[in-house]
């Protein structure tokens, strides 16, 4: 187990330190700098500006620099807006995306495991096929689509849930259920297969035929290993709602995240793109490596490699 | 059979019984019932079989027909901008057009209507889905070519090889893909730009550059899955004995691995490309959506839907058409997929 988890661990710090280093290079490829933009910047300004940012150094330099002090935690001052660590913007948008990606996640939880459960226990009736049915379209629909049929119908048409921004409670509803429109989908899928398979093992058949209700063979032997393949699905999801999120937030206009990354690439701003590619890349594989370890620690059957 | 009277006579023993022509009863034993069915047969029965499938299937050769055949016969082009009639409605004319009509001449209508540069967008739709389609397939065409040489050589030399290469497919299908897609297809544009300046590369002008920084990216990114699935039905398929014969025929690895291996793994393979392509598609209507897509004035299913979200007021046309077109494009590659798993690889089925 230990050897195991150390072994996730290794392969995570790797596959960061990869992404940090590509996407240093990557950067610095793009065309134009973070203050070229500003209105007639005269030579010297720009160089004096360069140098206080360190921008004047070979590449090779630049990135020896960046990681040491990343290593120490200090991920540097934007570029772009004046006086602020990227660490400070960091902390300031996470927690929008993450609220909204959190509270996909558990929506499509909620509704998806319940939905796949009824399917499965209804199996080849009406209600198994448009269930079905719902979820096939569900996974064939990309997020922007369900964000601007939502706007429409609820925003545009009927008025009742405001489009931009997010103040109140009302705000959320509508980017909520378009983040966990796909997943809510997926889950409903996973659940129902995993739950027919379950339901056909012979232990059901036992507890049926010892006399246990219907009510307890179904929370405490089926779904307790029914449920398994969905908790190996949340680590890809929180992968999806991160990158789903670039879209909802860009529709909605929400200042979280991904609209934090995509703006900061299109203005250049070196140390902020550095800094939020390398906290989500972390984020998201630190989420992985959790999700596989307690899957292992769930299910006593599988071994570890 | 007629006892020899004598049984120490030379004459041979033959039986002229056995020399009549054969009765029906007996012809009867000789016919192939049912022919032996192939691989290949077996699936496309089992494909044809599936409703659901055979559905999909037709949606997407009607799609294929719609934005590959269609816009040669069509009477207007994608970038053609048609003055005085920007913003018309589904099977709406221009005043221009309805004068020409009134004098008699033939104007062919606006079936989708047009956007707000006077362009047909019907047209534009089925160029769009031309662009969906051709990523989705050549995305699939590569990850098939480069993850499945890397999942056989890792399975077939086994060992330290095999370890040392699934440690990259661990790496890379661990990399999260999108903040890596969006940072390479602007770290990519100047490079092609300037390589489609050069002489002998003006198809990269042609292709657009985005879309070529898309192409690339999924070759860098996406053949780790492929990789895994090869790499795990080569694990098993090289214990068999006709590899053991084909080595001792004094065949070589690559052609081992070429004729032999992969050619067993077909079902797999089949599969797995194919359902990669809505995948496929889906990231690329992502990325247009944001802008990192194919270029102006060529339009994608995504671009198209993300140009018309600033209308959405007053032409919710302009959004739901294609929206709904690449909903169903993903849809009916899903599903095909799924009926080409259950009829040509029912093992992976779940």
């Amino acid at each position: 187990m230990f050897k195991y988890i150390l072994k996730r661990l290794g392969i995570a710090v790797v596959t960061i330190w990869l992404i940090a280093t590509l996407t240093f290079f990557l950067m610095n490829m793009v065309p134009g700098g973070p203050f070229l933009s500003e209105k007639a910047v005269s030579p010297a300004a720009l160089a004096a500006l360069e140098a206080k940012y360190g921008l004047d150094k070979p590449l090779l330099e630049q990135y020896v620099t960046y990681i040491g002090d990343a290593l120490h935690g200090d991920f540097g001052d934007s570029l772009k807006q004046r006086g602020r660590t990227v660490t400070s913007i960091i902390a300031s948008k996470f927690p929008v995306s993450a609220r909204i990606g959190g509270l996909a996640v558990l929506a499509a939880f909620c509704v998806g495991v319940p939905l796949g459960c009824i399917s499965a226990m209804n199996r080849g009736k009406l209600g198994d096929s448009i269930i079905i049915v719902l979820a096939t379209c569900g996974i064939a629909v990309p997020s922007f689509v369900i964000c601007t049929v939502l706007m429409y119908t609820f925003g545009v048409r009927l008025g009742w849930l405001p489009t931009l921004g997010l103040n109140s409670w009302k705000h959320y509803i509508m980017p909520v259920t378009a983040l966990a429109f796909y997943p809510t989908a997926y889950i409903t899928r996973l659940m129902r297969s995993s739950m027919l398979d379950v339901l056909g093992q012979d232990y059901m058949r036992t507890a049926k035929a010892k006399g246990v209700s219907q009510f307890a063979s179904l929370f405490k032997h089926a779904l307790r290993n029914a449920i398994l393949p969905v908790v190996t699905y949340l680590g890809p999801l929180l992968a999806y709602t991160v990158t789903g999120s670039f879209i909802v937030e860009k529709i909605f206009t929400i200042p979280g995240l991904g609209g934090e990354f995509i703006g900061s690439i299109t203005n250049r701003d070196y140390t902020v793109i550095m800094g939020t590619t390398i906290f989500l890349a972390t984020l998201m594989i630190l989420m992985n490596v959790l999700v596989d370890i307690v899957y292992k620690l769930v299910d006593p059957r599988i071994k570890l490699k | 059979m007629k006892e020899n009277p004598n049984p120490l006579s030379f004459q041979a023993r033959i039986d002229p019984d056995d020399f009549l022509p054969a009765s029906n009863e007996e012809k009867q034993s000789l016919v192939i019932m049912r022919e032996s069915v192939s691989f290949w047969k077996d699936g496309v029965r089992r494909f044809r079989k599936n409703k659901v499938a055979m559905v999909s299937l037709a949606v997407v050769i009607l799609i294929m027909i719609f934005s590959f055949i269609v816009p040669f016969f069509y009477p207007y082009t994608y970038e053609q901008q048609i003055r005085g009639s920007e913003h018309l409605a589904p099977m709406e004319y221009s005043e221009q057009e309805q004068e020409l009509r009134a004098a008699g001449e033939h104007v062919f209508p606006h079936i989708l209507g047009t956007d707000k540069l006077g362009r047909d967008y019907a047209i534009r739709v089925m160029m769009g889905s031309r662009i969906s389609l051709i990523v989705g397939l050549v995305a699939a065409v590569i990850i098939l070519v480069i993850g499945s040489a890397f999942g056989s050589i890792a399975a077939f030399f086994g060992g330290w090889v095999d370890i040392l290469m699934m440690r990259v497919v661990d790496i890379i299908y661990t990399i999260p893909d999108i903040l890596l897609i969006v940072l390479l297809s602007f770290a990519l544009k100047a490079p092609l730009e300037k390589l489609g300046m050069m002489p002998g590369f003006g198809w990269i002008q042609l292709l657009g550059r985005n879309l070529i920084s898309i192409f690339i990216v999924f070759a860098l990114l996406y053949w780790g899955g492929m990789a895994r699935m090869v790499r795990s039905q080569i694990l098993t398929l090289k214990e068999s004995e006709y590899v053991t014969a084909a080595r001792a025929l004094g065949a070589g690895t690559a052609r081992i691995i070429k004729k032999h291996l992969l050619t067993n793994c077909i079902g797999t393979l089949i599969v797995t490309t194919t359902l990669q392509i809505p995948s496929s598609i889906f990231t690329e209507s992502f990325l247009s959506f944001l802008g990192l897509g194919v270029a102006v004035p060529m339009p994608s299913l995504g671009s198209l839907a993300s140009d018309a979200i600033n209308g959405i007021n007053t032409y919710p046309h302009l959004l739901f058409i294609p929206a709904a077109l690449i909903s169903l494009i993903i849809l009916s590659f899903n599903l095909l997929g799924d009926g080409l798993r259950d009829a040509f690889d029912p093992k992976m089925k779940n």
